[in-house]
């Protein structure tokens, strides 16, 4: 009997990517998105597995065509990936499954193969970057996802899409240009791309300056693609033009690699081996990240439009997110991961509510939505739940980051009792804009005729609902997320001397 | 059935009783007022089923879920819980037939809604009397601020939301901002949440952070509202009366000053706060609140803000007697909370019952209203009374507990401030009696009126009785409180 678990790693990205081509050629209405679903709930499965794999204490590795690294492509998931691609796959398989109607409203019918087909190859870019083990193929799968992606944002009928979706190119562009040059530095003075050999072998020429200057260009350049505060500039109008389907897949994942990429490089490449890395990286990071925890929070509050609030928004939770690795100790990685996956869990059902509101009203400034909640008491509620699970109301999944988060700050002694208090403020923020949200859907006068408002499709509220559920599920019963949160912290902080 | 899934059960009902009376209000008001009726009724029974196997000295408990590490969903029906559940969950059914009076005596509109936040409320109220640890306690504690939201903003026009979101905003800034990092403090140092007797804290904090600690927790828990937390409570009287009434005097207020008596209790351990001079405060700022929120009632011309002022002040009666810190004022604490719900719950029926059938809210227009409505005054009287703390009302008993508890403590700034209340309170309810009772109205009344709907002066003709049935009857409470002091000295 064959092993064919030993394959999922390579299924993983190959599955998505191969459907691409494939959705292209279905042109009968519907087909398209049919394949891209299959696809996209096969990776998820795949994803599942892997997990599972995992969580029995399972490292995969994978050398294709049984070439051995650090010759051969080596692709491997530890707990860290798997979380990731779980948040990835899980995200393109709900987004799909309830934009359907959204995204047949957005895409002409005739565009529709060439507009499931991106998507799926920006599913095979995202999942590729966690799987793959050499920086090279990282940063080839880091242009697959960034490409595709833009043509998903621009995808719509939207033409403010159009000069958003430029302006995350180009920054987009610059981010990647600076991970290609980093890694370009580092070759030169080891000669290799593996990530675990360079590792091994960065130790001798750490002290170089080409090293030093590689390991500015891949912060910088990562910190852009992740949309670190004050690098965010592109996110907000791309979330917000892009169409909504896109923006939850996006929102959930895209900014969400980029930080496991970052974390996984600096941790696993830099950390162990230059000196005084660790205290720099501190140091960089905790500043930025308590300003964007505080600016954007701030920015959010006067925001009109609910998607670039939640965009806004956003650029807040990467804050916490980066905060927590900062800290650069067991629990505040583990915070930093575990918020990783429950952000995105929180953030995708407020864009999946974003979606269902959507589908009925004219726009989605606040003064377009008042009073829906009457004719649309389901999408409403799914909006309030989730928006709970982002200001970190306990019973929901976003307590459980915040619960760590704050106990990392503790740990810290002075500085962590201001860092307390930032945590807090940020959260009264998030308290201040979500229940303007809710104050004018429940209860501010209609500006337009409510009568033409029905319920949001029942296909939509059903996966906008299992969401829901979902973020209420993590909350009370974490377990899965956590372990999986507290050996990617293990993992990443094993290789600190 | 053992005690484990009884608790279970108690949490779930008023839960499934929300989803049945979501769907018996399609087939009509009078189904889904039996389905109200009913989960009531049966989460009673749920609840007093635990007070045997408590009062021989068992503990049930129920484990659901661990969070993180150290941190679970946890429950344990202890004295104080099970006081607080069963108060909650048999009042809730003399509330019942007050709303149902009172939301059809007055047309309300989303009368479907109230009825299930209400039942979502129990449930979260439940929860915190049951809660085996900080985490699970508040968890609930923000299930209950939330559930109750929709309850206060209920009306929906601009100044009812604007009540409203003052409610949601200091009760949500007050337990984020200072509850919750008071409670990962806890589980920081000691490693562990769980309510035990004698506290968990001994050792592991020590000096002004003991005080720091429990301000954290005083003003964190913005239920209670000792002052400057109280804002909420006058603003939430927008809400229904039947909301004021159970919510707003009973479960919410008391799951607050509840809390700050388990964390007392069973997080500081009174003994160890007693010996650690830098929690001394908290006597004079529950004595200040009981005195200024007086005052400010002395003022008010509106009914339910009165009645709203003079909780904050009742409340803070039991904040003093916890803060004591002597076995005699944690009785009388405890006591206080079954007293004061009884007489402010019929309080607060009563001026629901004026609104219902004379839409009067303010003061001077009760004169001579006691002869229309001779027993709705006649509770009002009553409930009065056991407010200011005169025989033969429940108020009285616990006033006699906290009297000798502070004398234990020779704590003369607690003698002289339930001296001075006691007085304040005379003052602001025995002028309301007379006018009502003897003075003529000054207009006749645009519309005849006599008595509210027979379910309104049912349910607080019941309250009133229970609060002069407790100065009698207050045997069984004391047997189980006494249990709570066991372990102090």
């Amino acid at each position: 009997m064959i092993d064919w678990s030993v394959h999922l790693p390579a299924l993983q990205v190959i599955v998505p990517m191969l459907s691409a081509p494939f959705a292209l050629l279905l042109r009968p209405r519907g087909l398209a998105w049919a394949a891209a679903v299959a696809a996209s709930l096969f990776a998820f499965a795949i994803a599942i597995m892997l997990t599972l794999g995992v969580l029995a204490g399972r490292n995969f590795v994978y050398q294709m065509g049984n070439w051995p690294a650090p010759y051969g492509i080596e692709l491997g998931v530890d707990a860290f990936s798997a979380l990731v691609l779980l948040v990835i796959t899980g995200a393109s398989s709900l987004a799909l499954l309830a934009g359907r109607r959204s995204l047949n409203a957005d895409i002409e019918e005739e565009r529709q193969p060439l507009f499931y087909a991106a998507w799926l190859l920006a599913l095979a870019g995202l999942v590729g970057i966690p799987v793959a083990a050499d920086a090279f193929n990282i940063f080839v799968f880091m242009e697959i996802s960034s490409l595709a992606s833009y043509v998903l944002i621009a995808g719509g009928p939207d033409r403010r899409a159009l000069p958003a979706v430029f302006k995350y190119l180009i920054m987009g562009t610059i981010g990647a240009t600076f991970y290609l040059i980093g890694i370009g530095l580092i070759y030169l003075m080891t000669g290799t791309l593996n990530l675990a050999d360079m590792e091994l072998r960065i130790h001798e020429v750490a002290d170089q300056k080409p090293i030093l200057v590689a390991a500015g260009f891949v912060t910088i350049g990562l910190a852009l693609k992740a949309a670190v505060f004050p690098l965010h500039v592109w996110l907000p109008n791309a979330y917000t033009y892009a169409p909504n389907a896109v923006t939850v897949f996006l929102a959930a994942c895209a900014t969400k690699v980029s930080l496991y990429l970052l974390l996984r490089f600096d941790f696993f490449v830099f950390q162990p081996n230059l000196v005084g890395h660790d205290v720099q990286f501190s140091y960089f990071l905790m500043p930025l990240a308590v300003l964007a925890i505080l600016i954007a929070s701030g920015v959010a509050l006067f925001e009109q439009n609910i998607k670039r609030l939640l965009a806004y928004s956003s650029v807040a939770q990467i804050g916490y997110i980066l905060l927590g690795a900062s800290f650069v100790t067991i629990t505040g990685l583990t915070a930093s991961t575990v918020h990783l996956f429950n952000h995105a869990l929180a953030k995708g059902t407020l864009f999946l509510a974003v979606g269902c509101l959507a589908t009925q009203c004219t726009g989605l400034r606040l003064s377009d939505l008042g009073g829906v909640a009457k004719r649309m008491p389901w999408t409403a509620a799914a909006f309030v739940v989730a928006g709970f699970s982002l200001i970190g109301i306990p019973g929901t999944a976003g307590f459980v980051s915040k619960w760590y988060l704050i106990t990392a700050a503790l740990e810290q002694g002075s500085l962590g009792i201001a860092l307390v208090a930032v945590l807090v403020i940020s959260s009264l923020m998030a308290v201040v804009y979500i229940w303007r949200i809710v104050e004018s859907i429940y209860f501010a006068e209609p500006c337009t005729d409510l009568s033409a408002v029905r319920e949001a499709p029942p296909a939509m509220l059903v996966f906008t609902w299992l969401a829901v559920l979902a973020n209420v599920y993590f909350g009370l019963v974490p377990e899965v997320p956590v372990a999986l949160a507290s050996s990617a912290a293990e993992t990443l902080l094993e290789h600190l001397p | 059935m053992n005690g484990g899934d009884l608790i279970l059960l108690a949490l779930v009902l008023p839960l499934f009783g929300a989803v049945g009376i979501a769907a018996a209000s399609r087939i009509g008001a009078n189904a889904r007022e039996a389905v109200t009726l009913l989960t009531a009724g049966a989460l009673a029974w749920a609840v007093w089923s635990l007070v045997p196997e408590l009062m021989q000295g068992g503990r049930p408990s129920l484990f659901f879920s661990e969070i993180v590490p150290g941190v679970e969903i946890a429950f344990k029906v202890e004295p104080l819980g099970m006081l607080f559940a069963a108060l909650a969950s048999s009042l809730w059914i003399i509330n019942s037939i007050y709303s149902i009076g009172y939301m059809r005596g007055n047309n309300e509109s989303n009368q479907t809604r109230f009825y299930i936040f209400f039942a979502v409320a129990l449930a979260a109220t439940i929860g915190i009397a049951f809660a085996d640890n900080l985490f699970t306690l508040f968890l609930f504690y923000e299930v209950l601020t939330l559930s109750t939201y929709p309850l206060v903003a209920h009306k929906g026009d601009a100044k009812t939301v604007r009540s409203a979101r003052v409610y949601l905003g200091v009760l949500l800034t007050t337990s984020i901002g200072l509850l919750l990092p008071a409670i990962i403090w806890v589980y920081f140092v000691a490693g562990t949440g769980t309510f035990t007797a004698g506290g968990i804290l001994e050792g592991k904090v020590a000096g002004p952070a003991v005080g720091l600690l429990l301000g954290l927790f005083v003003f964190g828990i913005g239920k209670a509202a000792v002052m400057p937390v109280h804002r909420w409570l006058p603003a939430a009287m927008v809400a229904p009366t039947p909301v004021s009434a159970l919510l707003h005097a009973v479960a919410v207020v008391k799951a607050g000053v509840f809390t700050i008596t388990k964390v007392i209790i069973y997080i500081f351990g009174v003994d160890f706060l007693f010996a650690e001079p830098s929690s001394g405060w908290l006597v004079y700022v529950a004595a200040f609140t009981i005195i200024a929120a007086s005052i400010v009632a002395l003022r008010q011309q509106n009914l339910k803000r009165l009645l709203a002022y003079s909780t904050i002040a009742q409340l803070s009666y039991v904040v003093m007697a916890t803060a004591i810190l002597k076995p005699l004022a944690e009785i009388g604490a405890a006591v206080h909370m079954v007293a004061h719900a009884f007489g402010k719950i019929t309080l607060f029926f009563a001026a629901g019952a004026i609104y219902t059938a004379a839409k009067k809210t303010e003061l001077h227009q009760l004169r001579g209203i006691a002869r229309r409505m001779p027993w709705t005054m006649a509770a009002f009287t009553i409930g009065a009374l056991s407010m200011i703390g005169v025989p033969p009302t429940g108020g009285f008993v616990s006033k006699w507990y906290i009297l000798a508890g502070a004398f234990q403590a020779d704590n003369y700034v607690a003698i002289a401030t339930i001296i001075a209340s006691t007085a304040l309170n005379a003052a602001y309810f025995l002028p309301i009696i007379y006018m009502a009772w003897f003075l003529k109205e000054d207009t006749p009344p645009t519309k005849e009126h006599g008595e509210a709907p027979f379910a309104v002066v049912l349910a607080l003709t019941i309250t009133a009785a229970l609060t002069l049935a407790f100065f009698f009857l207050n045997g069984p409470v004391l047997k189980l409180e006494r249990q709570l002091m066991q372990g102090l000295s």
